[in-house]
């Protein structure tokens, strides 16, 4: 009885522990990666994520189509209240910068047809891909929409404007991302 | 009971409970796929949420209803959309399976310490004694005085 009694704890402790080393791992695994957004607002300019995601409109687009280009990059959702007063401000500076950086849109948890409808009412013309499964959205460490991030033509980060972006904000990040 | 009678009843038993499942599975109604998907911006089910974005998936589960899609169906294009975890419960794979196998795994644990435990306890009962043990002397005369009185 002594050895199975011994056997019984040994079991309890070890089933303790495992779990402990479960969480241990999953809490280091969640925190481990510093996110794109924590590295700028340290003074640091990471370099951009790579992507291969859908387009709202059909097909597929990589980061690797903008190598070379300064790029404004927006997260929004059409269900974003804040995201319809910036779309027009984004729109209107893809077109007066068209020759000097891309503005990219990056639509977060929404559905198709209702991201397509924000697209035509605010008429943007801008390229805009799904974030599927939120991975950019993660890597870019957003704690909601809309955010906007500035890289400058050598794919690095430098500025980063958490909520709506307004005339200056935007307009701040646009030359942080053409003077570097 | 009959062997064969046995199984039919729990045959019964089984269908009766499997009967609400699948009326839920081919019809769902408004409420439980509420309380069984999450919203993505808040992390609550939706029916404790009043979001944009979880006003946008109610109306999308009611057209889905509406259109006679069945739970599984709308759960996988709110999937398709929102990732896995937009469904209250862990998925099947990677380390969310262990959300699934450690209750088992608990479940199998105790029933096997229960039946250690309850082997144990039967083994070391003693074994009844038919008269046990014997009096004492002075104590059995007193008792044979005692009922000798008594029933005089």
């Amino acid at each position: 009885m002594k050895v199975v009694r011994v056997g019984g704890q040994a079991l309890a402790v070890a089933l303790v522990a495992g779990l402990l080393a479960l969480l241990i791992w999953k809490v280091a695994h969640q925190v481990g990666n510093a996110t794109i957004a924590s590295e700028v607002h340290k003074g640091k300019d990471p370099a951009a994520p790579t992507f291969d995601l859908p387009r709202l409109g059909g097909g597929t687009m990589a980061s690797s189509s903008l190598l070379g280009k300064a790029q404004v990059v927006n997260f929004w959702a059409s269900w974003c209240v804040p995201c319809r007063d910036e779309a027009p401000l984004l729109q209107h500076a893809s077109q007066r910068y068209a020759r000097q950086l891309v503005v990219l849109g990056i639509d977060h948890q929404d559905f198709a047809g209702d991201a397509r409808g924000f697209v035509h009412h605010y008429r943007v013309t801008y390229p805009t891909v799904v974030d599927k499964n939120d991975k950019l959205y993660t890597k870019y460490g957003l704690t909601g929409v809309p955010e906007t991030f500035c890289t400058d033509r050598s794919g690095r980060v430098v500025a980063h404007v958490p909520g709506a972006v307004t005339r200056d904000t935007l307009n701040r990040c646009i030359q942080d991302a053409l003077s570097s | 009971m009959h062997p064969g009678r046995a199984l039919l009843v729990a045959l019964a038993a089984l269908l009766l409970a499997a009967a609400p499942a699948l009326a839920s599975e081919r019809h769902p109604t408004q409420g439980e796929m509420e309380g069984e998907i999450i919203c993505p911006t808040c992390h609550t089910t939706l029916d404790q949420s009043d979001s944009p974005i979880a006003q946008r998936m109610k109306a999308f589960i009611a057209r889905r209803i509406a259109a006679g899609d069945t739970r599984t169906q709308i759960e996988n294009k709110l999937i398709a959309t929102f990732g896995e975890s937009v469904v209250a419960r862990p998925s099947t794979h990677g380390f969310d399976l262990l959300a699934w196998l450690l209750p088992l795994a608990g479940i199998l644990a105790g029933a096997v310490v229960l039946g250690v435990a309850a082997w144990g306890w039967t083994r070391r009962r003693p074994p009844p004694s038919a008269g046990g043990p014997p009096l004492d002397p002075e104590l059995e005369r007193r008792v044979d005085e005692e009922l000798a009185r008594f029933e005089s």
